[in-house]
């Protein structure tokens, strides 16, 4: 087995971990996470095909591994504003959950805590 | 079995081990530490795939920029994701989960084994075309010239980012800065990291975009270093995060999309096609783009990792 295919059994497997916690883990930032994980393993399967597109005296295509540059930063920009948006969450709610049916605390509710 | 294959497959087990950590860790933030390794062992698998502008970029951003920010949004967030208000996945259902993820991965990895050995390629064109852009980097000939229009979009997807991010500020710190005040007593490790580290990171930030051309490296690698160092001496709290409203911010956070489309719209004019560049001045203007396009990113990203503000603005 060559190490591209092996770099592209990772990826396969990295896709199905993550999607496994996006699905499975209920705080909204482990689901961040666990997006930016199935990400990056389509990016490396994709970064397979560059490497077995090799010619012209490349080692892998330069197009394929362009895209996957310009998808890294972009998926690092939907974290940013998923990330603002979880945290402004937690400063309205004072707990960030999906739950709909999850009681929420008023910011500066400290009274029914104890 | 040489000494690389052996190596492959141990990096290979590594990565999936600790890519299953960060899925089934119980706390946010040791999942988020280890996320920060895993792009780390990734960028490794990249360099073994000879991709080794990739392989910067996910070190850089993938695993750098992205760790900062989910590191800091794990510690903000500490003691704020309780569990007992969380409706869990019941056993069968995570089974069943569990058995379609598999499925999926399956389903990939059959992909994978079944591609053919020499696919078809765009490299014959990439290197055919290198000579009119006079770079010698065919990864940032496809990302400047051939494919520019993609590239100018995706710096305008950034600024709608920071825009969005900075939305989301209460109304009465619109405009104010993000992040905490100047500390009047820094920390001093992180005050002596920050300032021995921050001169010598700029250096090879510019060096690695300056190479970018014919070597290894670009824009978005070196502004990515770039935003590091800047965000170092602001962890550092030797300087503090600017007002959101101030012009300088603003007017960097554009410059590199708005020279891009202008550049594109000349190429329209003086050189027969939207994106075309005149023949023999194509470097030149390429590196024009390029240097305006790292400073936004260099801006960029430190302001998305700061978040929307959360100080009322001083007038």
């Amino acid at each position: 087995m060559t190490s591209a295919t092996l770099a592209g059994l990772v990826g396969a497997a990295l896709v199905g971990l993550g999607l496994y916690g996006l699905v499975a883990n209920p705080q909204p930032l482990r689901k961040i996470l666990a997006f930016n994980l199935m990400g990056s393993g389509v990016f490396l399967v994709f970064g397979i095909v560059a490497r077995k597109a090799a010619a012209a005296g490349l080692q892998a295509d330069p197009v394929p591994q362009a895209m996957v540059i310009t998808g890294i930063v972009v998926a690092f920009a939907a974290s940013a504003l998923a990330v603002a948006l979880v945290l402004r969450l937690f400063e309205d709610a004072g707990q960030v959950t999906l739950n709909p049916e999850a009681r929420t605390k008023l910011p500066d509710d400290g009274a029914d805590a104890g | 079995m040489s000494v690389l294959q052996a190596l492959d497959i141990g990096l290979a087990f590594l990565i999936v081990a600790v890519a299953a950590w960060t899925i089934f860790a119980r706390g946010a933030f040791a999942a988020t530490v280890g996320y920060v390794v895993y792009g780390l062992l990734l960028s490794l698998v990249w360099i073994r795939l000879f991709a080794v502008d990739v392989a910067l970029t996910e070190a850089a951003i993938g695993s750098g920029v992205t760790g900062i920010l989910l590191i800091g949004a794990a510690a903000r967030l500490r003691g704020g994701e309780t569990a007992g208000d969380e409706k869990s996945l019941s056993g069968a259902a995570r089974l069943l989960t569990a058995g379609l993820c598999i499925l999926v991965a399956l389903a990939l990895a059959g992909v994978v084994l079944l591609l053919p050995d020499q696919g078809p390629s765009l490299a014959p064109q990439s290197m055919q075309n290198l000579a009119e852009t006079g770079l010698g980097n065919p990864v940032t000939a496809v990302l400047i010239a051939y494919r520019s229009f993609d590239t100018m979009l995706e710096k305008v997807v950034l600024v709608l980012a920071v825009v969005g991010v900075w939305s989301l500020a209460a109304d009465r710190y619109w405009g104010g800065a993000p992040g905490e005040a100047r500390a009047e007593r820094p920390e001093p490790t992180l005050a002596f990291l920050a300032q021995v580290l921050a001169p010598i990171g700029i250096l090879v930030g510019v060096h690695i975009f300056w190479v970018g051309a014919d070597e290894p490296g670009g824009a978005f690698q070196g502004g990515a270093i770039l935003a590091a160092m800047w965000m170092i001496v602001m962890m550092a709290r030797l300087t503090e995060a600017p007002q959101t409203n101030a012009f300088w911010l603003r007017l960097t956070l554009v410059a590199g999309p708005v020279v891009f489309l202008t550049a594109g719209v000349a190429g329209a004019i003086f050189a027969g096609g939207f994106f075309a560049y005149p023949p023999g001045f194509a470097k030149p203007i390429i590196l024009f783009i390029e240097t305006f396009m790292v400073l936004s990113i260099a801006v960029t990203l430190p302001m998305l990792v700061a978040g929307p503000p959360r100080r009322e603005p001083r007038q």
